[in-house]
């Protein structure tokens, strides 16, 4: 075994896996399989009670498995939900007694795909169709050329997406069916889960793990060996998680675009004091929103149903207004919920809408998707007021969806302000369809009085480190409300003494109005602590300006920062400004660095694997 | 020098350091991550004509929004006597509306002022503004600003000549470096720049700015003696005999320093209308050389003679000039403001004086003063006539030179735009003045331009309480006592001192002639208000006929006697030199 492990298939960090090298460097084959024993325990309990405090039971672990019996689960994930539905089947497959691994789809050695014998894939379409930043060389490895056969297969697929997307679930599509090209074989039929993730993914789970158990029994050769193991850190898991979020008083909610600004963008601070919850910069801040308590009434009143009813759903009960106000979805529309409203309101434009050859019709009535961002979306009480049906208070509670918390990046570093953690948010309040609407969460942080409790968790993001090397050089772009994981890096790389330059690129409409942390930024370039500050504002000139066309002009220097060893992160805004800023990336390395189309891309997927290209889009 | 010289004022580095007037200008500008320009350079961008300013009312709330303060910058034209073509009003309009808040500003010193520019678009400014053919090259600074003349509309080929003079005398003290030409209007960088020689100024310029004004009697328009240097026009028969050169003159003070002082210049003597330049090198160069250097509030001119004594500055200034100065010729002035509607002059042609408050042209509610200027200028430019529009020293408009025919049209506009304010108002409202002062003024403690509507419209109810409506009381408000809107000279003043709180000072005469006295310090409007109704009851009871409003109080003993008043040393005793300036 060598004592340097792979740098580039590996998921550590590279100071973890310095530290392995040391480990490992100089031990025999039994101390050797002893510690991949152990180390396997460790995660084996990781993953049985991932929200329990740490036990000290020995418990038995698996050593490796071969691959003919065992199950792996690739996920690809964006925003966390394919990572999280990949979790779950991991536990209750290994509850079931399977032999299984989970591994990030960045992280799978492809050249394993050949020895495999059960696979689950589960993974995300963002955007127009493109796959999750983490799954970018797994798509295109399968797609190519050198994938291989792969007639030793069974494997199944769970797309997650939008359906108000056009491209909805193609990356989870276009894999199922690359699979069965390959020669695999498909246990069942894809599932394409929409907003309402768990309407498709319970049942897919459910079938997963009876077909996991058939396939893996019939397949099973000798038991391998068990190493007991005892942990030798307790695994002090955080106190407060998602399911069971802290409630984080207001410290400051703060404007912080200037008043003629288009956009009330705010700068919030919440208090995680006394919750021991920590976190990195880079991460997420999840918040659990109340819905606008006058979009409620209105939900209400247009209905003719009480408030005050009590309604049980799924064994939960509560009033009828405290559903619609913290349990379900009113701001954010899901098919499920559309058809279901058709057939009631027996509206035929709606009903053919949503009929499967309607996708152009659907798109024509909920506005093309683009229009849709900048208007912001249709929402429940347009739906109720423009195709009015009538609905019991039991089904419509059963068929809008559970609120979801949002995520936000978070804007601060631990080691400059402490036990808080900061946001920066935009408020979404426009003018649609004849009345006011707003954003779930951000008017609920935006009308936050001082005091107020947050129900807040925090939502890792180990795709989005800052380099482990402090020495090595960063570039950030982070246009809009995307500076917010900047703030924390660069507040990080300053109270760290981090040696490596920073260079910031940020847009928005107008300097005047728009420039987020406009004083904060000057202040840094003047203590050094940020390196350069590029800029693009939209409207005020002619022609618009973006930070692509930033990157374009600095393409030069940004090549050789690049070539230096720098690492590139993007945040913000994934519809359009991540692509155009992948578009620039490429134009800059085939322009500066001499490079055919092909192999730009290739430089970039290179560096996403590297984990030098990263992205918190959304 | 001798080694206990004082410390130089930090101004006097940056000028110094500037390479010419350069300093970091055109990197400053280029700085996308700011609004705002290097601290030293909004220094220099003075002397090009402009000030860095910010939305005082928004700095609060732009500080915690973690946004910088909303800066802007304010362009002063140079632009002897004010006078422009309707071609260049049309281009100034332009300029403001496009670049500028939408207004054009007619300040007490004859110059426009745009207010409003933000940094990207400054340079563009600039040049659209030197396309006009007027330019801004030390419209502020320590070097000679914006020459005045008398916008006097009854003797024409009087205005002419001076005006001509005035003229040639800005050119002639014009700074010679090439940096404004070169950051602004792109100008090659030739052999020499950033080291060109300047003859009248040398190279770290002058201690302070400094002022010159021409006046043309029994007028005084131009408040004459509250200049550096004053021309006063003697004219006989008809014909230019030359000028009574003044000195010393200066109005800003600083509040509780009392080494600062406004202070009326005094009459040197007389030169005929060919020595005006060499008279006026010899004034700028003794101050050049002898002004402080130390303190900027102890810089101007006035402090030179009185640290210094007059025999003293006499003989160093006639040492330069090359000859002693004749006696001052005797001249009278009946009234510092402006003589509003039509007026005849000599050659047939007719001007009309309208009122602009405060010297703000905007378009507000209906009254469209800018779209009436608009109009009344497209015309005029179209058709090529002699019409010129000539700003007053009291912010006022005067439109020159208008054949008979064309009067009527002019009316007709002025009407339906609501520029007829002069016909109406009275002449309190008439003859306000009022500085620019919050929000983009740094150095404003209090309101000034915004208050003066309706701190004139609360005066004017007390003036028809007591059947004063008519009295031609001047009024001048100051958000400080720097003195832009001249509030010394004022019979009553209100001078900033915080948000909503005035030194009032009343006394002066109004002619120009008399320094008003502190009355009462600090004090809010209601008191204000008050102190004026029990001094206006007074006035309507007690004045003799004629008796202006600062001169009676002078009478009653209500003011005390002033500290100031001017004073020709040339005449033979003080006695008989009050005799010829008192009417």
């Amino acid at each position: 075994m060598s004592a340097q492990p792979a740098r580039l298939l590996s998921p550590l960090s590279e100071d973890k896996l310095a530290l392995l090298a040391r480990l490992t460097d100089g031990l025999d084959a039994d101390s050797l399989h002893w510690v991949s024993g152990y180390i396997a325990g460790t995660a084996a309990i990781q993953r049985r009670a991932p929200l329990t405090t740490g036990t000290t039971a020995p418990v038995a672990a698996n050593v490796e498995p071969a691959p003919q019996q065992r199950l792996t689960i690739v996920y690809g994930s964006q925003t966390g939900n394919a990572k999280r539905l990949a979790e779950t089947l991991a536990q209750s497959s290994e509850a079931a007694g399977l032999q299984v691994r989970l591994v990030r789809a960045d992280a799978y050695a492809t050249r394993e795909l050949a020895h495999e014998r059960l696979l689950y894939i589960v993974i995300s379409t963002q955007g127009d169709g493109d796959p999750p930043d983490d799954a970018r060389g797994f798509v295109e490895f399968l797609a190519g050329k050198r994938a291989p056969k792969l007639n030793q297969l069974k494997f199944a697929v769970l797309g997650l997406g939008d359906s108000s997307y056009p491209q909805f679930c193609v990356i989870g599509a276009r894999l199922d069916a690359r699979l069965a090209e390959l020669g695999a074989t498909r246990l069942f039929a894809r599932g394409e889960a929409d907003l309402d993730i768990a309407t498709v993914a319970t049942p897919w789970t459910k079938q997963a793990l009876d077909h996991a158990r058939d396939v893996l029994k019939t397949d099973t050769h000798a038991s391998a060996p068990l190493a007991t193991v005892t942990p030798l850190r307790t695994n002090i898991a955080a106190p407060w998680t998602r399911e069971r979020p802290f409630a984080a008083p207001l410290l400051a909610n703060q404007r912080i675009s200037a008043r003629n600004a288009n956009k009330d963008i705010r700068h919030i601070e919440l208090s995680l004091e006394g919750s021991g919850l920590s976190y990195e910069p880079g991460d997420a801040l999840g918040v659990w929103a109340t819905n606008p308590p006058e979009l409620v009434d209105a939900v209400l009143a247009t209905l003719n149903l009480s408030g005050e009813r009590s309604i049980s759903v799924n064994n939960e009960t509560a009033s009828l207004r405290d559903w619609l106000l913290r349990k379900r979805e009113i701001t954010r529309l899901s098919k499920p919920l559309l058809v279901a409203h058709a057939q009631r309101a027996q509206h035929a434009e709606l009903e053919r809408a949503l009929s499967a050859d309607g996708k152009d019709a659907a798109r024509r009535l909920l506005g093309d998707y683009q229009l849709r961002r900048l208007l912001g979306d249709y929402q429940l009480i347009d739906l109720l007021r423009e195709f009015p049906a009538r609905w019991q208070a039991e089904d419509l509670i059963s068929a809008l969806r559970p609120l979801t918390p949002r995520m936000y990046s978070i804007a601060s570093s631990r080691k400059v302000v402490g036990d808080e953690a900061h946001l920066t948010v935009a408020r979404l309040d426009y003018e649609a369809f004849g009345t006011r609407h707003v954003g779930a969460a951000s008017q609920f942080l935006a009308t936050l009085s001082e005091d107020a409790g947050v129900p807040v968790f925090i939502e890792a993001n180990e795709r989005f480190r800052l380099p482990a090397d402090p020495a090595r050089d960063v570039i950030m772009i982070g246009p809009g409300t995307g500076i917010a994981p900047f703030r924390g890096f660069i507040q990080e790389r300053a109270e760290t003494g981090s040696a490596g330059r920073n260079w910031l690129f940020f847009g928005n409409p107008h300097f005047r109005s728009d420039f987020l942390y406009q004083v904060e930024w000057q202040r840094a370039l003047k203590n050094g602590s940020l390196h350069k500050l590029d800029l693009a504002f939209s409207r005020d000139q002619s022609e618009k300006v973006y930070v692509q066309h930033a990157l374009r002009r600095r393409g030069r220097e940004l090549y050789d920062w690049i070539q230096n060893g720098a690492h590139l992160y993007v945040c913000g805004d994934a519809t359009r400004m991540a692509a155009d800023v992948d578009n620039a990336l490429r134009e800059i390395i085939i322009e500066h660095g001499g490079m055919s189309e092909d192999d730009a891309r290739d430089v970039l997927n290179q560096l996403t694997q590297e984990r030098r290209y990263a992205r918190d889009v959304y | 020098m001798s080694a206990a010289t004082p410390a130089l004022s930090p101004v006097e580095r940056i000028k110094t350091a500037s390479h010419r007037l350069r300093g970091t200008l055109v990197e400053s500008l280029a700085n996308p991550v700011t609004g705002a320009i290097a601290d030293d350079d909004t220094q220099l961008i003075k002397f090009h004509g402009s000030y860095q300013q910010d939305d005082r009312d928004l700095r609060e709330e732009r500080r915690a929004q973690k946004l910088e303060p909303d800066y802007s910058f304010m362009i002063r034209t140079r632009l002897p006597g004010g006078v422009v073509t309707p071609a260049q009003w049309l281009a100034l309009d332009a300029i403001a509306t496009r670049f500028a808040n939408g207004t054009l500003r007619l300040t007490t010193r004859q110059a426009f002022q745009f207010h409003g520019v933000i940094k990207r678009e400054l340079k563009t400014t600039m040049q659209a503004i030197n396309a006009a053919l007027i330019d801004t090259v030390a419209a502020c600074g320590d070097v000679n600003r914006n020459v005045m003349v008398a916008a006097n509309p009854l003797q024409s080929s009087a205005h002419a000549t001076v005006y001509a003079q005035a003229a040639r005398l800005s050119e002639f003290l014009k700074p010679k470096t090439r940096a404004y030409y070169e950051i602004w209007l792109d100008a090659e960088k030739v052999a020499g720049s950033g080291e060109e020689h300047e003859p009248i100024y040398g190279p770290v310029y002058l201690p302070r700015k400094f002022k010159i004004a021409f006046a043309v009697p029994p007028l005084n328009d131009v408040d004459v003696f509250a200049n550096d240097l004053g021309f006063i026009a003697i004219i006989e028969n008809g014909g230019l005999l030359g000028y009574n050169v003044t000195v010393g003159g200066g109005l800003g003070a600083t509040h509780a320093e009392p080494g600062t002082y406004p202070r009326l210049a005094d009459v040197l003597g007389f030169v005929s209308p060919e020595r005006v330049q060499q008279i006026a090198e010899a004034v700028v160069t003794t101050q050049r050389d002898f002004g402080g250097r130390a303190d900027r509030k102890h810089a101007r001119l006035k402090y030179t003679i009185d640290d210094r004594g007059f025999d003293w500055f006499r003989a160093e200034v006639e040492r330069r000039f090359g000859a002693p100065l004749r006696p001052a010729r005797k001249f009278s002035f009946d009234h510092s403001g402006d003589r509003f509607g039509w007026t005849e002059g000599e050659d047939a042609r007719a001007h009309l004086t309208v009122r602009i408050e405060a010297g703000r042209v905007a378009d507000r509610g209906e009254r469209t003063h800018l779209t009436a200027l608009r109009k009344i200028a497209q015309i005029h430019n179209d058709k090529i006539s002699s019409l010129s529009f000539r700003l007053t020293p009291n912010q006022n408009l005067l439109i020159a030179n208008v054949v008979s025919e064309d009067r009527a049209e002019i009316d007709a506009l002025i009407a339906e735009h609501h520029l007829d304010l002069y016909k109406t108002a009275t002449p309190l409202h008439l003859n306000a003045l009022a500085c620019v002062a919050l929000p983009t003024c740094a150095l404003a403690m209090a309101e000034a331009e915004r208050y003066l509507p309706e701190l004139t419209g609360k005066i004017e109810t007390l003036l028809d309480k007591h059947a004063l409506r008519d009295a031609p009381i001047l009024l001048r408000i100051s958000g400080c006592p720097n003195g832009c809107s001249r509030p010394y000279l004022g019979e009553i003043a209100l001078v900033g001192k915080a948000p909503g709180r005035y030194n009032l000072m009343l006394g002066a005469d109004a002619r120009g002639q008399r320094l008003n006295r502190l009355y009462r310090e600090n004090i809010a409007e209601g008191e204000i208000l008050s102190t004026l109704d029990a001094l206006f009851a007074r006035y309507a009871g007690e004045r003799v006929a004629g008796e202006g409003f600062g001169d009676f109080l002078l009478r009653a003993g209500i003011v005390a006697q002033p500290r100031s008043t001017v004073i020709s040393h040339t005449l033979a005793t003080p006695e008989q030199e009050r005799m010829e300036i008192a009417p």
